[in-house]
């Protein structure tokens, strides 16, 4: 049943979510603090370990792949709904640390995977 | 007119799928017809959305009645839901690969962002130390720099400066990742994951990376996530303290 897969992914996000949110309580920040990195945590752990029990069949991994392969348009939803007549009319400050900040980032890639190696 | 309207006011998300399809459609069209697949139709559909976005308000299209549902669409909920359902199929192994250098991309990515965002602004004339933390921040991603922005106190004006930072960088990182992936040897789960540690910005990361290659989506986007939390924890604190001494 796909909704079981579909299930275990709400399950997963909302105990992440949960743990963000008192995370954000306990250090008393405004806010979810990786509520979404927790709950992928769970679900990456979780899948992995009711798929070697065989709890999850393909028909129920289904379910999650389903949003997953959503995320392209939810992000395109997302951006549509953005501000960005203030993104535009913020003036050159925006402009140039958005490009230079962002272009020297990427610099830091492919050093910081040599050091991996 | 009035019916439809009347329709699409009622059934808003759904409309939003099907708007949503129609972009997407175009945009694989443009890809394919004009760039010759060299830009890839996910970045030009999320693009083409924040061209959408100009036409509307503080929200976006959204604000637009019969875009409305767009706002559900690409709402917080449904936004991390499907980024921690690409988690499904990310390889644990791989992920303790790149653990120490994953950890380590995050606290650089977001200590170099932070300084050298803030610097910039220093120079332009942004001088005092709240304005200074509140646009690095906002060179770190747009949802770090409000966060902090109002953490600290800083002017209305310097927290929209800095979520501007953030959807500049956002769309930057959208559009150039798979322009560029290849001569940053972004091919691979461990690369991924530190490019998604240093350059932090969710959306984009998971957007460019989409565009790249969909197989390292949740390897980027699972650094990346952890990186608007560290980000929320460094900024306002730490790296404020730090701006408060050196000023």
């Amino acid at each position: 049943m796909k909704i079981y897969g579909v299930a275990i992914l709400a399950a997963c996000f909302l105990a992440g979510q949960t743990i963000g949110e008192f995370l954000g309580v306990w250090l008393s920040f405004d806010g979810n603090i990786g509520g979404v990195g927790f709950a992928m945590l769970f679900l990456i752990i979780l899948g992995d370990w009711m798929k070697k029990k065989g709890f999850l069949n393909d028909e129920s991994e289904q379910g999650i792949f389903y949003w997953s392969a959503m995320y392209i348009p939810v992000v395109i939803a997302m951006s549509s709904i953005q501000n960005v007549k203030v993104a535009l009319s913020g003036g050159w400050v925006a402009l140039l640390v958005g490009i230079i900040g962002t272009g020297l980032s990427l610099t830091l890639v492919p050093l910081l995977a040599k050091m991996g190696k | 007119m009035e019916v439809i309207e009347k329709i699409i006011d009622k059934n808003g998300f759904v409309f939003a799928f099907l708007v949503v399809g129609l972009m997407m459609y175009s945009s694989n069209w443009f890809s394919k017809k004009l760039t010759n697949n060299k830009i890839p139709g996910a970045a030009i559909a999320i693009f083409l959305g924040l061209v959408l976005a100009y036409f509307g308000g503080k929200k976006g299209i959204s604000d637009i009645p019969i875009f409305a549902g767009m706002a559900f669409l690409g709402g917080s909920m449904m936004r991390d839901f499907a980024i921690v359902s690409t988690a499904m199929g990310a390889s644990f192994s791989e992920i303790k690969k790149a653990g120490f250098v994953g950890i380590l991309a995050l606290f650089i990515g977001i200590i170099f962002t932070f300084f050298v965002g803030g610097s910039i602004g220093y120079v332009m004339g942004y001088t005092d130390a709240k304005s200074f933390t509140t646009i690095g921040a906002g060179a770190c991603t747009f949802i770090v720099g409000p966060i902090t922005g109002s953490a600290i106190g800083a002017n209305s004006d310097v927290i929209a400066i800095s979520i501007a930072i953030g959807v500049i960088k956002s769309i930057i990182v959208t559009i150039c990742t798979p322009l560029i992936a290849k001569s940053i040897s972004l091919d691979n789960p461990k690369t991924a994951m530190i490019f998604g540690g240093i350059i932090g910005t969710t959306s984009g990361v998971a957007a460019g990376l989409a565009a790249t290659d969909p197989k390292l989506v949740p390897y980027g986007a699972l650094t990346a996530t952890f990186y608007t939390g560290l980000g929320c924890l460094l900024c306002p604190s730490v790296l404020y303290f730090i701006t408060n001494y050196l000023l």
